[in-house]
């Protein structure tokens, strides 16, 4: 459980985080996306107090993070891949990170088990690929076996079956009860892992949904048709929030209205349908329309239905 | 998000609840990580070979030579050797050496990235300072102490060859000796702040070499009534105050002068502490 409220976080004149409040909560996996430069960083820094916040106040499982007894158990943290000494060992980085609150070594073994660095784990991280670093750094995160995970760009370097590998993880940690919270700049990959999504542009939050809801909005854009008998369902169709188009003889394009809502009232009124296709945006589309808009003018809350 | 829910489920290894109840940081554990930090570097090694070496190496060096060629060297070179000072002073290749490593334990965690995650560890942040500065100055007074004793007697039975050693006896000596382990522990000390306050490898080198080494050069250059009043009170010049047998107006006395280079290091390591609160990681 993450609880951010009106953090701000300003580098000299330039706002890097602006008003921001959000909650992240447990059992489900949560994506922090925005532009490369939006904040995300900044504002996982400031979760785990490498960074103090300008003023507001976050906190993770009720209190600020520096003062839990037990920081590694209660936040599992990856800020980035190169958190390490590189002339010390994959396994040593994690003795010395697990010494702090005496975790042991059979831990550290488990854990380089899990992410697959055993046979690399007597090499110094110099060497590593970036896909290893990301590997080391998710071990590191799961040290204290934590309440909470931040993982920032956690699929950055990593090959296919890594990304899917990481999916399958983070999946995997929230089914357990755990809050997982994931940042990345892209929304296709997001919109595979995450439940929840916190959207930020320029320090802002743009917003805070649902994945399923910001799906819907995204593919319920336009529906292309053709039919011989144009005309009368165009008039059939216009209404209220409904625009309709005339595209060319016979080819409509309707925006506002389902293809299902569209079919139903052809077949009310027994109107041949020869063509009928819903036109879903990408959601990466989607996420740069909103990210744009967003970062011109004002920032809009996405109400979750 | 089907493929999702068909997908493998993943084992994820936890701990015990036994385990968790005892996951606290402590001081204890926090000197333990830093120490397996040291030791798992192969600067660490590198460096404190050479510091280790040094002292012992070039004092025997110097004796065995001095004793070897003793009746072949002209009266004013004779008068010139030191029989104390001479042997010991490896401490200045040492006091780099030193300087170097505790530049590396500090700011070397800033070049890495290595200190998010240490302080994503230990959120509270001073005890990785403290236990730094604990597990350094130890190593370095429970090494640089019994090797100063060491090559001061093995230097002096060299140059009893020649019946123009010195004995452990004779007044000052023994201060002088253990004084070279002493002025080293304070000189790794300031290291460690000075690498804390500057984050940049490269650049607290630099400043430890500076303050160390060339602020005396400096200031000697100065006019002798400006010169006599400052440059007793420079870091290394207060410190060294302690390894001299004679003292005059121009130094201080060795104790106050060992307090003063203390007092350095601790102004040193208090910053330090002050800005590691304060700082962004």
């Amino acid at each position: 459980m993450i609880d951010a409220s009106g953090l701000v976080k300003m580098y000299g004149d330039k706002v890097a985080v602006d008003d921001l409040s959000f909650e992240v909560k447990p059992g489900i996996v949560t994506g922090f996306l925005g532009p490369n430069g939006a904040g995300k960083s900044t504002t996982m820094r400031m979760i785990i107090g490498l960074d103090a916040p300008s003023s507001g106040v976050v906190t993770v499982n009720g209190k600020a993070y520096a003062e839990h007894r037990a920081p590694l158990h209660e936040v599992g943290a990856l800020l980035e891949a190169k958190a390490v000494h590189n002339g010390r060992t994959a396994r040593n980085h994690l003795l010395v990170l697990a010494a702090t609150c005496g975790i042991s070594a059979r831990r550290v073994d488990e854990l380089l088990d899990l992410v697959g660095l055993t046979d690399v784990a007597s090499k110094r991280v110099g060497g590593f690929s970036l896909g290893m670093g990301q590997r080391l750094g998710i071990a590191a995160a799961m040290l204290g076996d934590p309440a909470t995970l931040i993982l920032d760009e956690p699929v950055n370097g990593l090959d296919p079956e890594g990304i899917l590998w990481i999916r399958h993880l983070l999946r995997a940690l929230a089914r357990e009860g755990r809050t997982v919270f994931v940042s990345s700049h892209l929304m296709s990959e997001m919109a595979l892992t995450a439940d929840h999504l916190i959207v930020i542009g320029r320090g802002r939050l743009i917003a805070d949904v649902s994945v399923a809801d910001f799906t819907r909005q995204a593919s319920s854009d336009t529906v292309h048709l053709r039919t011989p008998d144009a005309e009368r369902l165009r008039e059939l169709l216009v209404g209220p929030g409904v625009r309709v188009t005339v595209m060319s003889q016979g080819r409509l394009e309707v925006v506002g209205l389902t293809s299902d809502a569209i079919g139903d009232i052809a077949a009310a009124h027994m109107i041949p349908l020869h063509e009928l296709v819903p036109h879903q945006a990408s959601l990466e589309q989607a996420f740069m329309t909103l990210t744009h808009d967003s970062v011109e003018y004002q920032p809009t809350e996405v109400a979750a239905s | 998000m089907t493929t999702l829910d068909t997908a493998p489920s993943i084992d994820i290894p936890s701990l015990s609840t036994d385990e968790i109840e005892h996951l606290l940081v402590t001081p204890t554990r926090v000197v333990r990580s830093e120490w397996m930090k040291m030791r798992t570097l192969r600067s660490t090694w590198l460096t404190m070979a050479l510091a280790l070496v040094s002292v012992p190496g070039i004092g025997i060096a110097i004796a065995w030579s001095t004793a070897n060629d003793w009746t072949k060297m002209r009266p004013r070179e004779r008068l010139h050797f030191n029989p104390l000072a001479d042997p010991l002073s490896g401490f200045n290749l040492a006091q780099l050496a030193f300087g170097v490593l505790g530049v590396l334990l500090t700011a070397g965690e800033y070049s890495a990235g290595m200190i998010r995650a240490t302080f994503a560890a230990v959120p509270k942040r001073l005890p990785v300072l403290w236990a730094k500065l604990g597990v350094f100055t130890s190593i370095t007074l429970v090494t640089m102490v019994p090797l100063s004793i060491f090559t001061f007697f093995v230097s002096q039975r060299l140059l009893s060859a020649q019946h123009i050693q010195i004995t452990w006896d004779t007044p000052s000596v023994a201060r002088s000796v253990i004084g070279v382990g002493l002025y080293l522990t304070v000189a790794a000390a300031l290291a460690i702040g000075l690498g804390a306050i500057i984050r940049n490898v490269a650049g607290a080198i630099g400043a430890f070499v500076g303050i160390i080494l060339v602020l005396p050069v400096i200031a000697s250059a100065l006019p002798q009534t400006w010169g006599d009043r400052i440059n007793k009170w420079l870091p290394s010049n207060a410190g060294q105050a302690l390894m001299s047998v004679t003292s005059d107006n121009t130094t201080l006395s060795p104790w106050r002068g060992f307090g003063v280079f203390c007092l350095w290091a601790i102004a040193a390591l208090v910053a330090a502490a002050v800005l590691l609160r304060r700082r962004d990681a």
